[in-house]
């Protein structure tokens, strides 16, 4: 077993048969790991950090900004948790594990980083006061009081690094049911907060040199112990950013019927609506083929109940996360009824 | 002409006190001739007989074969020569050891690319070889043998047949039938006979004589 | 013309079957012991390398501390600075009586894919990193430890080499109970931009550049090397025959050629066919060399792979494979040996005139200043070969002063034995006595080849049996001295250690606690024991060099030890010292032999040891107790102590272990060495059939003279027995050189260690006796042969002029 195929194992876990229904309304699964319910509070800052009773669980961070050459660019920072048993600990043996993704997409080119790391000897991990969420020497870190409202951010690759700093300019948001967010209609289920409001200024090192960037950063929280149903093969995410200050996420489980949707409208001044299944609608305008498989780069997203009607483009169809568990991830541009930027994920596609 | 010596001088590499074996030897032969080399012991006659085979090179003097100058060939050609030409039967018979009768009397033809199996069955007859044909010359009288060396010289068809004592090996009767023989076919074959004796008996058969003596035709 | 000459050409081995099989079984007998040697060679190099590529080692850079383990908080600084390392930690696990490597590695970045072999149960994340975990091994060594008690499940996976069993980190430091360590630190290929210097964030690590062979290639490097060179001197004496049989066939189908090029067949083509025909032949005896070697290697090879996994510990497979380039190599050799051995005789045919001069002397006949010549070169060579040793010195040099010495007492051979038999000549009564021995010496340059490949395999013999027998008298000896204690005995963990000495205490006279810490002298990996002050060391520790008052400056930890190894790599004998880690050096006081171990090691005092090394197991003890209650003793341990029946071993029984090792490393050279003189012999063989062509026109006389054949039979016997006996007395002093030299440069060159030489006599009668059967043997059919002879035959010499 190497590290690829173990990782493989792992994300698969994300679309996994959900093996103890029955026990889902006990808290726990078969294993012993905790299940969200409805109707917890989140506490703060305890919940910025990890919660190693659950299986998996991740910080993520998109970025769409603009350099002062003009020039449209994304980013992307990840981090993975993913747990063997509900305990933590230290040393070696300790069964959390973790995996960083960091991507920087720009109009011509996608650079993509991964690392993988155990919990329990340093190497990666998550506090949550002062907060700090690291894989080798890439971090994610909190200013000292501030929680996880201001920000400072780097990782680096093979061709690129950055280094950005973020500030939140708004309240977190709660996905679903104050943050119960619903992934089945047979009620698979996370907890999944965001703070989608960063104003994001940095240096990007690119091949060619650094450029100075300014634009606008969204984090999404999300942890749970068996998000996916048994027939959900892979999903399409949007966290959008309107032109008009609102924001929504929305997103597509896929499955062998017509698919789970689910979205959020965020009102410019952070107010939420959480829209139940089937308010949302997505479909492929057009597809390309991406690392040997088609992919879906250009999109029509409909939110009737606030007029949403908008074609989301990609600005660099190849952004393919050529990780371990591979898949789709990059800036978006959105025109119709609203215009704006925003960040596509979308995992699946075989 | 069929052959033409024109005063060859031979001498072997120090022997210089005893003179040359071979002195400004002067002969030639005409197609279908015989003729009979006499000489005693040592007075250059296999020499004389090697040299018209094309067999070893000489100081002076020249030799056509056939019309062919000898002198300016090179190995390969005089090899060509000796494989078209010349047909060789000798005192020490040698014959191939490892062959039999019959494979060593079509020896010299089929590497002359001259296969002839009716003219080889019409020798094994002649020479009273039948029933032999399968044995190895080990296995063989010493006129056995030499009847299967004449027999693989004549299957060649020859314009030239050197003969050098080719019964000097065998008693008295057994010399007298294979001369005989060999005689006979050669003449049959209409080939010309060149051969060294000492024996004046067997050179008197022969159509002209010649008597070599310290390396000159006396 | 071409396919009817060749054919006639061919037609000689209908003739002669005898020396066709001669021809060819000399060249496969030749090429046989050549691709059987290469072939071993070639299987545990491949081993080698596979475990390297497998291990990571020839790609990747490593990084590790020259003063013991890497820390975890190491790692973690490289790993937060950006740095991408994969760490392993590595240790000796006993598995049933067997010791394997365990292997840890973190399996998220561990850079090698090890999948589990098909029809293994699926491996799950929570598997290999959970507990128990997993151990993943080869099949191989799964089979080798049948019933042992495993820590962890087994995973059989071809891609793990042999003798290492893989694990995660997280249980390898479980099992070895090395917490927190880190053997190495493998660096990824893909580094990511901008880093800092790893100096800069861990100082005291080194580097290691990517290898292509590691620690193991390097250390069994010289017994490769050795049995390379014995497979070049089988090949070298099976080419022998066939220059005898090459030279043979040449001579006898001399007439046949002459008249092929009276006949017009020039000489090109004629030399052009022989040529081709040769090559043919050198095709069939490779082939079946090829076969040959692969069943000898196939047999050796158990015995072998035991030898470099008992005194290296090297990854070997048992499994014979073989690569395409190994048929190449062993059907090149049999042509370009063939070539060899009938370029004389290819030479000879292009230079031989038409027609016979007078008096041509035959091929076997070598002239008398040729034998002259001989003493002059063979003077050189042997001189040649000790300016090599002297100027240059090393393990090549040294095989260089070898090959001088023996190619230079080959050619030696032939004057001496013109001298010898003249001797012999002038004190001869009568008339037959006379004629023998003049025989005999005319003789001589025809059989002087096969007597040269006899004088080298008995003086191989001679040499490498005083090497293997001397070093196994001071190897058991050794031994003695080493394993005093009667009892060894391995504690589960470091608790139980303590509680055994404990308990131990009170019944035994003494408990030697038997404790090590790892480090690097001179780049190798070491290990440095600690011991307590105590008589058995005093009594029996084999020192070869000590200093004033040795045991009390180690017990003051005032001194240290160092093995024979150590001492003679680096130079350094007591009074120097020796730097056992960047800033600490100790002076030498002794130093002692330590066979069958290729690393650098050191004794100090435990006091010492526990101050400078962190974490040091102490799990083994000595027991000192009286002989007859080891047995009460054992079964008490058994009784009061959870302890696998492997973990208390009797002294015999580790005696014994070392010693099966040890015989096993010779079983190679001893085969090795009984086949080349059986190739001698037949080289002898052959070079008396060829003489036989050439015989009967020289005995022919002789019986005509009033001597029977049965009496000549006897006569050709004598001579055959008296050439064999002579050289085999020549061959003597020449082995006992090849000794000394084996002992005191090529040991100390290839093992570091130097051996006093024994003499061994009754061998000697025995090689003695062997090389007279030899001789014997050889000529048995040439003396049948002219017991059959028909008078007629030999009368017809006389009537026919040659």
């Amino acid at each position: 077993m190497n590290a690829k195929a173990c990782l493989i194992f792992l994300m698969s876990l994300l679309s996994a048969p959900a093996v103890a229904q029955g026990f889902a309304d006990l808290g726990t699964d078969a294993e012993g790991f905790a299940m969200p319910e409805r109707g917890t509070t989140f506490r703060f800052p305890d919940d910025h950090g990890a919660h190693p009773s659950y299986r998996i669980e991740w910080w993520y961070l998109t970025a769409t900004l603009t350099g002062e050459d003009g020039v449209d660019y994304g980013v992307q920072w990840t981090l993975f948790r993913s747990a063997l048993a509900p305990e933590d600990g230290t040393g070696w043996q300790t069964p959390q594990l973790w995996m960083g993704h960091a991507a920087l997409t720009t109009p011509e080119s996608h650079f993509v980083a991964e690392r993988t790391a155990r919990g329990g000897i340093g190497q990666a991990g998550v506090t949550a006061a002062p907060f700090v969420a690291w894989i080798d020497d890439w971090e994610m870190r909190g200013r000292e009081g501030r929680g996880i409202s201001e920000l400072s951010l780097s990782a680096r690759g093979q061709a690129f690094r950055y280094e950005l700093d973020l500030a939140a300019d708004g309240p977190l948001v709660f996905h679903g049911d104050r943050g119960f967010s619903v992934k089945s209609a047979a009620d698979q289920a996370s907890y999944y907060y965001s703070q989608p409001a960063y104003e994001v200024s940095g240096v990007l090192h690119l091949p060619e040199g650094p450029v100075r960037v300014t634009g606008q950063g969204w984090l999404d929280r999300e942890w749970s112990s068996q998000p996916l149903a048994q027939d959900q093969t892979g999903w399409d995410w949007f966290s959008l950013s309107f032109d008009s200050g609102a924001r929504m996420m929305g997103f597509r489980l896929r499955d062998s019927a017509g698919g789970f949707t689910s979205a959020t409208w965020i009102a410019p001044d952070g107010t939420t609506r959480s829209l139940p299944d089937g308010a949302l609608s997505v479909s492929p305008l057009a597809t390309t083929e991406v690392a040997g498989r088609e992919v879906p780069v250009d999109w029509r997203v409909r939110l009737p109940e606030f007029g949403v009607d908008v074609e989301v483009a990609a600005l660099n169809p190849n952004s393919w996360m050529d990780t371990s568990f591979p898949y789709w991830e990059g800036p978006v541009s959105i025109t119709g009824s609203h215009s704006g930027r925003g960040y596509l994920e979308m995992t699946g596609y075989e | 002409m069929l052959l033409d010596v024109r005063s060859v001088t031979k001498r072997y590499p120090g022997t210089d006190a005893a003179g040359p074996v071979l002195d400004g030897v002067t002969l030639s032969m005409d197609a279908g001739q015989t003729l009979a080399l006499t000489g005693e012991s040592g007075s250059g006659k296999s020499t004389l007989l090697h040299l018209a085979g094309a067999l070893d090179r000489f100081d002076s003097g020249e030799i056509h074969l056939d019309g062919v100058a000898l002198s300016p060939l090179n190995d390969t050609e005089r090899a060509a020569l000796r494989r078209e030409k010349v047909a060789l039967v000798f005192q020490q018979f040698n014959l191939i050891p490892s062959l039999t009768v019959q494979q060593n009397m079509a020896f010299h033809a089929r590497i002359a690319g001259r296969d002839d199996p009716d003219r080889l069955a019409e020798l094994i007859e002649r020479l009273g070889l039948d029933g032999f044909e399968t044995r190895y010359p080990e296995q063989l009288s010493g006129g056995q043998q030499q009847r299967v060396a004449i027999g693989r010289a004549l299957a060649l068809r020859p314009r030239l047949l050197l003969a050098d004592e080719p019964t000097g090996n065998l008693d008295e009767t057994t010399s007298a039938t294979v001369f005989d023989l060999m005689l006979d076919l050669v003449r049959d074959a209409g080939a010309a006979l060149f051969l060294v004796t000492h024996s004046q008996r067997l050179a008197d058969r022969l159509d002209r004589q010649l008597h070599l003596s310290n390396g000159r035709i006396a | 013309m071409i396919r009817a000459t060749f054919l006639a050409l061919l037609s000689h081995w209908r003739k002669q079957p005898v020396q066709f099989i001669t021809l060819v079984l000399g060249l496969s007998l030749a090429t046989g012991l050549w691709s059987a040697v290469q072939a071993i060679n070639g299987q545990a190099r491949a081993s080698y390398a596979e475990a390297a590529e497998q291990l990571g080692l020839n790609r990747l850079s490593t990084l590790s501390m020259p003063s013991g383990p890497v820390t975890l908080d190491t790692y973690v600084a490289l790993r937060r600075a950006g740095w991408q390392v994969s760490p392993v930690l590595e240790g000796r696990l006993r598995l049933a009586d067997r010791f394997v490597t365990l292997m840890g590695v973190d399996f998220l970045n561990y850079p090698i894919t090890v999948t589990p072999d098909a029809g293994q149960t699926d491996l799950t994340p929570a598997d290999i990193f959970g507990k128990p975990g997993r151990l993943i091994a080869s099949p191989e060594t799964l089979t080798e430890t049948p019933g042992a008690i495993l820590p962890a499940p087994l995973i059989a996976s071809a891609q793990v080499p042999y003798g290492v069993v893989l694990t995660d980190i997280g249980t390898a430091e479980r099992l070895l109970d090395r917490h927190g360590e880190i053997s190495r630190m493998l660096v990824l290929p893909d580094q990511a931009i901008d880093l800092p210097p790893i100096a800069e964030v861990a100082p005291s690590l080194v580097l290691l550049a990517p290898h292509g062979e590691n620690d193991i290639a390097r250390l069994t490097d010289s017994f490769h090397l050795n049995l390379t060179a014995f497979g070049l001197l089988s090949f070298a004496v099976g080419l022998f025959i066939v220059h005898g049989t090459v030279g043979l066939a040449f001579e006898q189908r001399r007439p046949m050629i002459r008249t092929l090029r009276a006949l017009g067949v020039p000489l090109r083509t004629l030399t052009l066919l022989l040529l081709t025909e040769l090559l043919l032949l050198a095709f069939l005896a490779g082939s079946l060399g090829l076969l040959l070697g692969y069943l000898v290697a196939a047999a050796l090879l158990p015995d072998v792979v035991a030898t470099l996994r008992g005194l290296y510990g090297a990854p070997v497979g048992g499994q014979l494979t073989l690569a395409p380039s190994w048929i190449a190599a062993g059907i090149g050799m049999a042509l370009l040996g063939a070539l060899l051995a009938g370029a004389q005789a290819l030479a000879k045919l292009h230079r031989m005139p038409l027609l016979a001069a007078p008096g041509q002397t035959g091929w076997a006949r070598a002239s008398v200043p040729a034998t002259r010549r001989m003493v002059p070169a063979g003077l050189a060579l042997i001189a040649a070969g000790i300016a090599c040793h002297l100027l240059f010195g090393g393990l090549i040099a040294g095989f260089a002063l070898l090959a001088g010495l023996m190619l230079g007492a080959a050619l030696l051979l032939p004057p001496t034995l013109a001298l010898c038999l003249n001797l012999l000549a002038r004190r001869a009564r009568g008339p037959v006595q006379e004629w023998l021995w003049a025989d005999l010496r005319a003789q001589l340059p025809g059989l002087s080849l096969a007597l040269m490949a006899l004088l080298l395999a008995l003086a191989t013999n001679i040499g490498v049996g005083t090497m293997v027998s001397s070093f196994r008298l001071t190897f058991v000896g050794w031994l003695d001295q080493r394993l005093a204690s009667e009892l060894y005995i391995t504690a589960r963990d470091d608790a139980q250690g303590a509680q055994l000495a404990e308990w131990l205490a009170p019944r035994t006279r003494a408990v030697l606690p038997i404790r090590y810490g790892e480090t690097r002298i001179s780049g190798l990996p070491a290990r440095v024991y600690g011991i307590v002050d105590h008589s058995t060391y005093r009594d029996h520790w084999p020192l070869i060099a000590s200093g004033p008052a040795v045991w009390d400056r180690v017990s003051e930890g005032a001194g240290v030890l160092i093995n024979e190894q150590l001492a003679r790599s680096d130079d350094i004998w007591p009074g120097d010292s020796v730097a056992l880690a960047p800033g600490w050096s100790m002076p030498i006081s002794g130093v002692y032999s330590d066979y069958g171990n290729p690393n650098p090691q050191v004794i100090l005092s435990m006091d010492l040891l526990l101050a400078r090394f962190d974490g040091v197991a102490n799990r083994q003890f000595g027991l000192r107790i009286a002989p007859e209650d080891r047995a009460a003793l054992i079964s008490e341990i058994r009784d009061s102590f959870d302890l696998p029946a492997s973990a208390i071993v009797d002294q015999s029984t580790v005696k014994a272990q070392s010693l099966r090792i040890f015989e096993k490393t010779f079983v190679v050279t001893g085969a090795l060495n009984l086949l080349t003189l059986g190739v001698a012999s037949f080289a002898i063989l052959t070079s008396l059939l060829t003489l036989w062509t050439l015989r009967l026109p020289q005995l022919a006389p002789v019986w005509a003279l009033g001597l029977t054949r049965r009496r000549l039979a006897r006569l050709e016997l004598l001579r055959s027995i008296a050439m064999a006996g002579l050289t085999a007395v020549l061959a003597l002093p020449l082995g006992l050189a090849l000794a000394w030299v084996l002992l005191e440069v090529i040991n100390v060159e290839a093992f570091g260690w130097r051996l006093p030489m024994h003499l061994f006599p009754l061998d000697w009668l025995w090689l003695w006796g062997l090389a007279l059967l030899a001789g014997a043997c050889a000529a048995l059919i040439p003396a049948r042969r002219l017991l059959s002879t028909a008078p007629a035959d030999l009368l017809r010499e006389f009537s026919n002029e040659r």
